[in-house]
């Protein structure tokens, strides 16, 4: 046996074989289960803090915030005949009722009904109220009627969460003859604002943010997914567009009140449009969602496998109808997950809009983008701000009907997203 | 070209290359190559990965305008058309020169859409019933109507591998090309798919201008009648496939071919 076998070279020693069941070895695989356990349950945590909080949130504006989609009525029984209010059922109209002084009869049988300074526990506005009812049934001002009408924010507040003595006394005396009853907020849903927390109402607001998103949509879609594929498919790689592309990217995170000092700048003080206007709004949030759709735009367009490109080029197919029968209906899903994202950001954002004028006081719905609107998170601002206890509710119940706008709006895009998806 | 090569090209070619220099940025792919392909022969690309085969076909429908570093010199012609003449409409150009990819890659519409597409964006088809005609014919000739005539609204993403390949081809033969390019319609296919579309090679000869790429030598020899050998951007031998893998000219050739290197 003169061969010798291959020793092995100096510089590298032979390994003894591992010994797995070794102490070292045992614990270093147990400190490394452990690390494993640490970080499941550190996310876990993590998880758990994360819906605490969304529950905490939830459950105090649900608590505080279904108060405001009710109110407290009382029950007024109404003498017609014998009150001022001198009107046969044929001749009573909207106008008629103001010039017979409508607000003064009501106070009246308040007075009456209820014994002296009834017509304090009723809402300021409680005259609407009886005047609908009249429109609806105008026979009822020929007889003696007895009506729920809404209650004062004193009483109001008192019946739902208590309040100064004196209306507190008065609460516990209608509550004994049985005249107070809880009925359906309908003036909330339908009224715009207010001065008197029992006659406000989110419908102008509402319709303001309905008409801003309409408006944002409309020019930030179109625009932004132009720009997404004239970027991706047709522009040339240099020095102008990748200093268009870096624009873009920083104009996502420009903070929303300097978008609203542009708005301010150039939509109103140089083009003259019209102030607090769901026109200038929607043109404003337009500008901060575009950057966002083009983002996501890209990315979904990227996305898009070239072999897909390749197939249809190879059959000849000019560059536009590879991008609008094949690239953009697979990147759609992705492009309207963008467009989610920036339209709920645009929703919910009130500073751009604090500058160029929506947060004035507008009493009445927008009937026309022109129209000087209001939008939800700028109401919610505003009545947060004011005074009166009775706004408290009326905000919270704000914040609901917004949070209920934002996912209707989800919703109807998650639908199309799957829809899309399903066709191919 | 020499005389000896000239020799050796088809005599009634459909496709002429001369000189024909492809760039990538500063990296030359190509390095003049000429070569002539006709309507009565397959024509088979063969050579080492990154040998310029793929890259070269690629040129014969000019579908390197999609690379932006792409820069191609020299002339091609179809029918002695340059098509690299201003004058050549590349839409259209694709349409006579139709490509069939490595990866199966089928719209992700229907198996009838998949095909439809390319006669519909060309206005081939006047009536829905022309277009039915049009659907028919081409699954038929690409061996696939019978597999699919029951579900033609099904995805063509949804056919098996070799399938979704047939459908390819059927959707390149739809608009009626004179010259349909192969870039290796087999490697992601099984033995038995590839078997199938071997055969419809063999059937489509003579119909259309086949042009294939693949890195298959046992292929090549199978389905084509003309073989090119690439290497490093070369054209080094062209000829008749069987001389070529009997006896070739070139000693690196010979080396492929025996397995010497690739």
């Amino acid at each position: 046996m003169s061969a010798a076998p291959a020793t092995p070279a100096k510089d590298a020693p032979r390994r003894n074989p591992t010994n797995w069941r070794s102490d070292v070895m045992q614990r270093r695989i147990a400190r490394r289960y452990a690390s494993e356990r640490l970080f499941k349950l550190a996310g876990l945590g993590a998880v758990l803090l994360s819906a605490g909080f969304l529950a905490f949130l939830l459950i105090s504006m649900l608590g505080a915030g279904l108060r405001g989609f009710t109110r407290t009525e009382i029950t007024v029984r109404i003498d017609f005949p014998a009150s001022e209010l001198q009107l046969a059922p044929a001749a009573v109209n909207a106008r008629s009722l103001i010039a017979a002084n409508l607000p003064a009869v009501v106070g009246d049988a308040a007075d009456k009904a209820l014994g002296t300074g009834g017509a304090t526990l009723l809402s300021p506005g409680a005259w609407l109220t009886l005047r609908d009812a009249i429109l609806d049934d105008p026979s009822i001002v020929g007889r003696v009627e007895t009506i729920s009408l809404p209650a004062s924010t004193e009483i109001d507040l008192a019946a739902k969460t208590g309040g100064s003595p004196e209306s507190e006394a008065a609460v516990e005396r209608l509550r004994k003859a049985g005249l107070l009853s809880t009925g359906f907020n309908s003036t909330f849903l339908t009224t715009s604002d207010g001065t008197d927390p029992t006659q406000v109402g989110i419908w102008g607001a509402f319709k303001g943010s309905l008409l801003t998103m309409v408006v944002t949509l409309l020019l930030s879609f179109p625009i932004g997914v132009a720009t997404a594929i004239y970027l991706e498919e047709y522009a040339r790689k240099n020095w102008l567009t990748d200093i268009i592309e870096v624009s873009i990217n920083n104009l996502a995170a420009v903070p929303s009140i300097i978008f609203g000092l542009l708005g301010l700048s150039i939509f109103l003080n140089l083009l003259h449009m019209p102030r607090s206007a769901a026109l200038v709004g929607g043109l404003t949030l337009a500008l901060m969602t575009m950057p966002v759709i083009v983002i996501a735009g890209r990315n979904a367009i990227k996305a898009v496998p070239p072999s897909i490109r390749d197939a249809a080029l190879g059959i000849g197919a000019s560059p536009v109808q590879v991008v609008f029968h094949h690239v953009l209906p697979l990147a759609l899903p992705g492009i309207l997950t963008g467009t989610i994202i920036g339209m709920a950001r645009a929703l919910g954002e009130t500073a751009p809009l604090l500058m160029i004028g929506m947060r004035a006081f507008i009493a009445t719905p927008p009937g026309g983008i022109t129209d000087p609107a209001t939008v939800l998170p700028v109401q919610i601002f505003l009545w947060s701000d004011e005074v009166s206890r009775g706004f408290v509710e009326k905000t919270s119940a704000a914040i609901i009907v917004l949070l209920v706008f934002l996912l209707a709006m989800n919703g109807l895009a998650i639908y199309l997203r799957n829809k899309f998806e399903k066709r191919w | 070209m020499t005389e000896e090569q000239a020799a050796l090209m088809p005599a009634n070619p459909k496709m002429t290359a001369r000189d024909v220099k492809v760039f990538y940025g500063t990296n030359q792919a190509i390095k003049g190559v000429s070569i002539d392909v006709d309507m009565d022969n397959v024509t088979a690309f063969i050579g080492p990965s990154g040998c310029g085969k793929s890259t070269f076909l690629r040129t014969l429908n000019r579908m390197n305008d999609t690379v932006a570093s792409a820069r191609v010199e020299g002339t091609i012609t179809l029918d002695g058309e340059d098509i690299y003449a201003s004058s050549m409409d590349v839409v259209q150009l694709r349409a006579r020169v139709g490509m069939v990819f490595q990866k199966p890659n089928p719209f992700p519409k229907s198996i009838y859409e998949n095909v439809a597409y390319g006669p519909r964006i060309h206005g081939l088809a006047g009536s829905k019933a022309d277009l039915d005609v049009i659907v028919e014919k081409s699954l038929r000739r690409a061996g696939l109507w019978d597999e699919v005539k029951d579900r033609l609204s099904d995805s063509g993403t949804a056919l098996s591998g070799g399938q979704q390949q047939r459908l390819c081809i059927g959707r390149a033969i739809a608009v009626e090309p004179e010259v349909i390019l192969m870039d290796e319609p087999c490697s992601a296919l099984d033995p038995i798919a590839t078997a199938k579309i071997e055969e419809l090679i063999h059937e489509l000869r003579g119909r259309y201008a086949i042009v294939i790429v693949t890195h298959n030598m046992q292929q090549a020899a199978r389905v084509s009648q003309r073989t090119a050998f690439f290497h490093l951007g070369e054209l080094v031998e062209y000829g008749v496939t069987s001389e070529i893998f009997t006896n070739p000219r070139q000693e690196r050739t010979k080396d492929y071919i025996t397995g010497r290197y690739g």
